[in-house]
């Protein structure tokens, strides 16, 4: 089956009043792919998911689904699925009733529609539940509903709004997990706005990573976390040292009285101030006492040991502590007060927007 | 459950101060008319203390069956009017934004100030001939010649339904002000147009409250006195009218009395079947 569901995004801008809530858009996402729109709360992220829905009308800006503008459609001729943050199953319907309504909504027989809802039943393994009302649905269950009813019509966009939100965190890991292979098995195009950058980096082919109503980074989920664009990218997915210096003219980084290497760097003006992000596990603790190549020294400020992991807060003269960590493997015995030297490998050391 | 705690004696004083006003106010009163609808009636005269059937059995009377299957209709088609205007006003209200909003609930609620006798006669004039509505059409050339609606069937219903709009407006909107706007858009995206969305969607889920409202504009209007007092004919007399009518002209208490008890008991059915339809469809579902 050749993939659908590619969509383009031009100039979309959202204003609710005075707030500005998606500040200019521009992406092209790829049709059969899971692509997620990451940010903190209030990123525009939701908004920009509801104009793609049809649920909210751009106040500027297109939308494009495989090559046809869809702005001026409504909501119900735009072949979507969506899976709401509150799930939004129909509480007077049965199980088999709200996967089936979009079915019946087409006029579809009835003997088609069961055998289809039974069908939708088995994808999510809720078989044989569908005359349960959905009071009598756990939250996992009710979760696997909206799925199926989402679904239903195989249509060619499936938009997931926060769907695993409301589960705790052992179900949430799961069902991140089931979703990504049904998405898979399916190939439907599938947009899905989360808060959880795990949840992100779990399920996406694309990450699209939002902050104040724009796009920061557009990137598959390994390539953002270990090339963050930006000191917020860096920042807000996992966690990082951001460490500031000055270029200098042989493209290396000046910090403190120290220069250090730094591969793949964007070029760069001498004297120029540069933000670099240091994932804490990619950085190593040593206790030689005078520091060697890209290395920083400095004093240990505060260790947290839980046994499975450790890191270590290390004052190296900077602003903020620089924080290593590792696997208790790597730990060097070094205790609160010691003097360490802390190791910036060149190839973990990326040079951030500020 | 978290046990409950003995009630201490602030309880009870808060508890008893309206319950002793609903005794003294409410029960005993009715116990008396409850005595009254079995005492003997002088004829021309008063009544005197007794025990006869005789009131009673002049509820099987033609013009009494008739009175209560009118009161009933009109009732009944007040309640339909009310919930299929109130409905989907209630419903776009409580979708609309925050200011327009507000100020239409004020609107709706101010009109609950109004008394029965104000509205009442409001109508009769807007619906007579001398100064009512059809001079404004007369003057706009829509019309040849003014013309009075009332009194009249219609000019009743249309007061009975003003009257009770705002409180079936009223018992509609906390329910449907808490629908879920995800709900109604999880119904768009899955292909149905908006107005099969309200049919398929808003008014099964709200079908509680439907019934609710249509019960309580039901009983209100059947209880109704003054509208059809001053908008109606003889003809369009409600029971209520002819209860007084009764009372008052005919000094017929016990009979009065006995008619006031079968409306009672005619709109407690009445809510106990629409009860019983309900909670049998939910069960069912």
């Amino acid at each position: 089956m050749e993939a659908r569901g590619g969509l383009k995004l031009q100039g979309l801008v959202k204003r609710f009043g005075e707030v500005t809530a998606v500040a200019g858009v521009d992406l092209e996402l790829p049709a059969g792919r899971l692509i997620s729109f990451l940010g903190p709360s209030g990123c525009g992220k939701t908004t920009l998911l509801r104009m793609i829905a049809g649920l909210e009308t751009p106040t500027k800006g297109r939308v494009f689904l495989d090559g046809e503008d869809i702005t001026d459609r409504a909501p119900h001729t735009r072949d979507i699925g969506m899976v709401f943050q509150t799930l939004a199953l129909f509480p007077h319907l049965s199980v088999g009733g709200n996967i089936g309504y979009g079915l019946r909504i087409r006029d579809v027989p009835k003997d088609q529609v069961s055998g289809r809802v039974e069908e939708l039943l088995a994808l999510v393994s809720l078989e044989g539940l569908a005359d349960r009302r959905i009071s009598q649905l756990s939250g996992g269950q009710r979760q696997r509903v909206a799925t199926a009813r989402a679904l239903a019509l195989q249509p060619r966009l499936f938009l997931l709004d926060e769907p695993l939100s409301a589960l705790d965190a052992n179900l949430r890991e799961q069902l991140q997990v089931e979703l990504r292979l049904l998405q898979q098995k399916l190939g439907i195009t599938t947009i899905m706005v989360t808060h959880d950058q795990r949840e992100a980096l779990t399920m996406s082919d694309l990450v699209v990573v939002m902050q104040a109503g724009r796009v920061e980074q557009v990137g598959e989920p390994l390539a953002v976390y270990r090339r963050p664009a930006t000191a917020f990218v860096a920042r807000f997915i996992g966690s990082t040292n951001l460490l500031e210096g000055r270029a200098t003219a042989s493209g290396r980084v000046r910090l403190m009285d120290r220069e250090l290497d730094v591969t793949d760097a964007p070029p760069m003006t001498e004297g120029e101030r540069v933000v670099l992000s240091v994932r804490p596990e990619e950085a190593h603790l040593s206790v030689a006492d005078r520091p060697a190549g890209n290395a920083l020294p400095g004093t240990v400020v505060f260790v947290r040991d839980l046994g499975e992991f450790f890191e270590c807060y290390v004052d190296c003269g900077l602003p903020d502590p620089v924080v290593v960590a590792g696997s208790p493997r790597e730990r060097v015995g070094v205790s609160q007060g010691d003097r360490v030297t802390v190791q910036f490998p060149p190839e973990a050391c990326v040079v951030v927007r500020a | 459950m978290t046990e409950r705690r003995k009630p201490t004696r602030g309880t009870y004083l808060v508890l008893g101060v309206p319950l002793a006003f609903l005794g003294v106010f409410f029960l005993l009163p009715f116990g008396i008319m409850v005595a009254t609808s079995f005492y003997h009636r002088i004829p021309g005269g008063f009544y005197e203390a007794g025990f006869e059937l005789a009131s009673w059995r002049r509820l099987f009377s033609g013009v009494f069956l008739e009175r209560t299957g009118f009161s009933l209709l009109i009732s009944l088609l007040a309640g339909g009017v009310c919930i299929v205007v109130a409905f989907p006003f209630t419903y776009f209200l409580s979708r609309m934004r925050r200011r327009p909003h507000v100020a239409l609930l004020i609107v709706v609620m101010s009109a609950l100030s109004l008394s029965e006798v104000i509205v009442g006669f409001t109508w009769s004039v807007l619906l007579g001939r001398a100064a009512g509505l059809s001079n404004i059409m007369v003057w706009l050339g829509l019309m040849d010649e003014a013309r009075a609606y009332q009194p009249g069937f219609l000019a009743v219903l249309l007061g009975l339904c003003y009257i009770a709009f705002p409180y079936c407006v009223l018992t509609l909107y906390p329910s449907l002000s808490r629908l879920d706007r995800e709900v109604t858009e999880a119904a768009q995206t899955l292909g149905a147009s908006p107005w099969r969305t309200f049919w398929t969607v808003v008014v099964p889920i709200s079908r509680p409250i439907i019934m609710a409202g249509f019960l309580l504009v039901f009983v209100f209007t059947l209880g109704s006195y003054l509208i059809s007092a001053i908008l109606g004919r003889p003809e369009h007399w409600t029971l209520s009218v002819f209860i007084s009518d009764q009372a008052s002209f005919n000094a017929n208490v016990p009979f009065a009395a006995a008619m006031a008890l079968f409306l009672t008991v005619l709109s407690l059915a009445m809510v106990g079947i629409v009860m019983l339809i309900e909670s049998r469809t939910r069960g069912a579902a």
